[in-house]
């Protein structure tokens, strides 16, 4: 099995992260480092890579792949190496995540759950990501792409298939999580 | 102390108790799979949902402390609903096979069900697959038959100490799985399958043989340590089945070590089921009178000072007082029951005792292991001393070679003389001992084992472990006889020789004849110069040496008394017959005697033990424990500079029984090459 260790870039992160907890309670870096070590090696933790952890913080290695099965964030498995998620949880089911969904697989030609043949892009149905107001949501990599529907989930994913780095954040035009049709409460001022 | 109301009934019950054990307490049965009592809390089966007033939904009974002025119902309709409702739940996913289900009969969720579940399911779509685990040889899985109770992941974790176990994915995905396909290493693995409250976990060496309810159930002890740990033997026919434990606080409490549980099937294999002679020399069979003749002649033709025998390791109470019997009337002095060569049975009686008790560890706050390694002597007591770890405030010290024992020790050093240091004051942890409440020294029978024994005996028992009421100087044994023989005093009599004596006394042609009653640990190579009778059950390396072969019984096949490490007498039962012509041992003993023509006056077993009550009181005292006065021992001599040994470095293969089993030899194997694998750095 061939081994894992944190690069030298990130072992003084590991030293960092690790510094937070006390040193009975080292357990708690589990997630952070796996975070890391994920990221480290192209999107998904090897073997290696969890009982590397498991090892670093004295834990049971059954307990590492517990926590690394358990979050959905973490890939036990080669993936590609850019992550398509689309949320399929109800409220943006509700807002139409089935034409995100469809147009993923259209623009990227694989099914959900699969690796693209050049092995750049996975792509997989996620539970809640926790941004319904905006919803639909798709999640690259590290950026949320909001308030979507088939033909900007279409467009976002042509650009990244291009090399380029869309804008995150609603699609819509308005900021944040702002009522889609202009404010609606504090209206007048100064009184 | 909270005081609630439970269906009416007022009950007060301890602080800190649960409502569930408040519900026991007044009586009510409330079902549950995942809560256990020597288990950590789980509440994730809802099994034990009771009605609380003023509560708007009913609560999990087992993770509810219970408080002050509760009321408590649990037997409305809206229990009885909620019940019916958790199983439906966990039947959706359940196979119901139990046609083929080795749980089938004694399945908690088989019985629930019947009581409490619901008549048929509406659940018409597809059953969750779930692949199945190979959890190595002694466990087959099941796991579509899984509810995620976790009591096996907690039972390892807790209990056992080897976290391999564990809850992968999520949801519905969720599978209980080691994730890298290995096999368990607990040696303690098989009581998860007790634990099991369904079928998802069964014996893999009983797997589809029999049915629950056509078994047999005899209450017996195990032999395969000194523990005694309490044991259920359920047999069919002639064939013994499968083995169980059986609850005892003092004792087991309810788990059992792997090698109790699965060695049976060496009880078929290597068995000496006919009597047999040496002619020309080979060993050819021959009728009882004739093997019986040919020893008596030769007992009786040999001088008594040329005439020695050895009592084995997992001989019974009765046969050995016979034994002794027999060598009395010969006049031979030379008879041992200490096969390793143990320094034991010269002091006082308290000097060869685990005096503090199996449960009296609990009370225990220091705790000193000398040249002890009793997760391979006897991983049941090993597993008290880790729940005690568990509970806190518990500091162990060690004296001999490092191993893994699942919780934390001092590495004090590793031969008698940290021992020395030890009672001179001279380190730390000796302040600890001297400071403690209720100190504990357990000596290791490999620690007296070696020819300054008496000395590293004596210098342990000098250690400050006496109290008010407390005695905490223990001597773990490891072979079932032990005890027992010590007790009857088979020992060397006056002038007569021990085990080594006896061995070299064949070397020099000074023992002509050796009576060997299962005594299978020596070195059978060095008595090719005697003619050696051999009494037992096994074709193993005592039979091999044997001029004359007397078969006996196992100790499932006779009804027999052992004493454990703490001089505990306790009753083993017959639960099936000796294979072919093979007879219970004090028979074959009291047969010797009619043919020596020596008078005897014992009849029956009842006999026997009634001969073994005036002898000993205290070992007519069943089940109970006599406590051993304390005396200071004599000082023996000097330590030499030897560091500690541990008598097994194979737990699984340790006795004629074990070593015939093949399900034990697998372990064993596999054991061999994770140590392999460990010591090369390959492993992981």
């Amino acid at each position: 099995m061939p081994a894992f260790a944190f690069s030298e870039a990130n072992q003084a992160e590991v030293a960092r992260i690790r510094a937070r907890y006390p040193a009975d309670r080292q357990a708690s870096a589990v997630l952070p480092l796996l975070h890391l070590a994920q990221a480290q090696h192209g999107g998904w933790l090897p073997r290696a890579a969890l009982d590397h952890v498991a090892d670093l913080l004295g834990m049971p290695r059954i307990r590492v792949y517990e926590v690394a099965s358990f979050y959905d964030m973490f890939n036990t498995e080669p993936t590609g190496r850019v992550q398509v998620r689309v949320c399929t949880t109800t409220p943006c089911w509700l807002c139409g995540s089935d034409e995100v969904v469809a147009a993923a697989r259209e623009t990227l030609g694989i099914e959900v759950g699969e690796t693209t043949l050049d092995g750049r892009f996975f792509l997989r149905e996620f539970e809640c990501l926790g941004a319904c107001a905006n919803a639909p949501v798709m999640w690259i990599d590290d950026d949320f792409y909001e308030d979507l529907d088939g033909p900007k989930a279409r467009a976002i994913l042509e650009a990244v298939k291009r090399g380029e780095q869309p804008v995150p954040g609603p699609q819509s035009g308005r900021r944040g999580s702002e009522p889609l049709g202009g404010p609606t409460t504090l209206l007048r001022t100064g009184e | 102390m909270p005081k609630l109301t439970i269906d009416g009934q007022t009950i007060e019950v301890p602080p800190g108790s649960t409502v569930l054990q408040a519900c026991e307490a007044a009586g009510r049965e409330i079902p549950v799979f995942c809560y256990h009592p020597r288990l950590n809390i789980a509440g994730n089966c809802r099994m034990c949902l009771v009605e609380l007033e003023k509560s708007p939904k009913p609560i999990a009974s087992c993770a509810m402390p219970a408080a002050d002025g509760m009321v408590i119902h649990t037997d409305t309709p809206v229990v009885h609903k909620a019940r019916r409702g958790v199983l439906e739940l966990l039947l959706i996913n359940h196979p119901l096979d139990c046609p083929i289900c080795d749980q089938g009969g004694e399945c908690d969720l088989q019985d629930l069900t019947l009581f409490y579940g619901p008549d048929h399911s509406r659940f018409a779509e597809n059953k969750r697959p779930v692949a199945d685990k190979d959890l190595g040889p002694l466990i087959s899985t099941h796991m579509t038959r899984c509810i995620h109770c976790t009591r096996c992941i907690r039972f390892l974790n807790e209990v056992a100490g080897v976290e391999e176990l564990g809850a992968c994915a999520r949801g519905e995905h969720m599978e209980i799985t080691t994730w890298i396909e290995a096999a368990l290493t607990s040696e303690l693995q098989g009581n998860i399958i007790d634990l099991c409250p369904v079928g998802a976990l069964n014996s893999k060496p009983y797997e589809y043989r029999a049915r629950t309810w056509e078994l047999k159930k005899t209450e017996s002890v195990d032999v395969l340590d000194a523990l005694g740990c309490n044991i259920r033997v359920d047999s069919r026919g002639n064939e013994v089945m499968r083995v169980l434990p059986r609850l005892n606080e003092a004792i087991n409490e309810e788990w059992i070590s792997d090698k109790t549980r699965f060695a049976y099937d060496g009880l078929r294999r290597r068995r000496l089921d006919v009597p047999m002679v040496k002619r020309d020399g080979k060993l050819r069979e021959a009728s009882w009178s004739e093997a019986l003749r040919a020893a008596a002649e030769r007992l009786a033709g040999t001088g008594p000072e040329r005439v020695a025998a050895v009592v084995g390791d997992l001989a019974d109470l009765e046969s050995m007082l016979l034994l002794k019997e027999l060598m009395a009337a010969l006049g031979s002095p030379h008879l041992d029951c200490r096969q390793d060569g143990a320094k034991l049975g010269i002091g006082p009686r308290a000097s060869w005792l685990f005096n503090p008790t199996i449960a009296g560890i609990e009370q225990a706050d220091v705790c000193l292991l000398v040249g002890c390694d009793p997760r391979s002597e006897a991983p049941v007591l090993n597993a008290r001393l880790r729940k005690r770890w568990r509970q806190g405030g518990f500091r162990v010290g060690r004296i001999g070679p490092p191993r893994d024992l699942t919780y934390p020790v001092e590495e004090l050093g590793a031969g008698p003389q940290t021992l020395q240091e030890v009672v001179g004051g001279g380190i730390a942890f000796a302040q600890a001992l001297r400071d403690a409440r209720a100190p504990l020294v357990v000596v290791g029978s490999g620690a007296v084992a070696r020819p300054d024994g008496a000395a590293v005996l004596a210098l342990a028992a000098s250690l400050p472990v006496q109290r008010e009421a407390w005695n905490g100087f223990a001597v773990l044994h490891r072979a079932a006889s032990r005890v027992g023989g010590l007790e009857l005093g088979i020992l060397p009599g006056p002038g007569g020789r021990d085990v080594a004596g006896i061995l070299h006394g064949v070397e020099a042609g000074e023992i002509e004849v050796v009576y060997l009653l299962g005594a299978d640990e020596i070195e059978a190579s060095r008595l090719r110069g005697a003619f050696v009778i051999y009494q037992g059950h096994h074709g193993d390396r005592g039979a091999a040496a044997a001029d004359i072969v007397l078969p006996g019984a196992a100790y499932t096949e006779k009804h027999a008394t052992y004493v454990n490490t703490e001089g505990r007498p306790q009753r083993g039962k017959l639960a099936v017959f000796p294979p072919g012509e093979a007879k219970e041992d004090w028979r074959i003993l009291r047969a010797l005697h009619d043919a020596l023509g020596l008078r005897s006056d014992v009849a029956t077993l009842g006999d026997v033990r009634a001969r073994i009550a005036t002898l000993a009181p205290h070992l007519a005292r069943i089940d109970e424990v006599t406590p051993a006065n304390w005396e200071p021992l004599a000082d023996a001599g000097a330590v030499d500079r030897a560091p500690f040994g541990y008598p097994f470095d194979d737990f699984y293969r340790t006795d004629s029984i074990s070593r015939a089993s093949a399900v034990m030899a697998e372990c064993s194997r596999l054991a061999r090459e994770r140590r392999a694998s460990e010591a090369t750095g390959t492993h992981g």
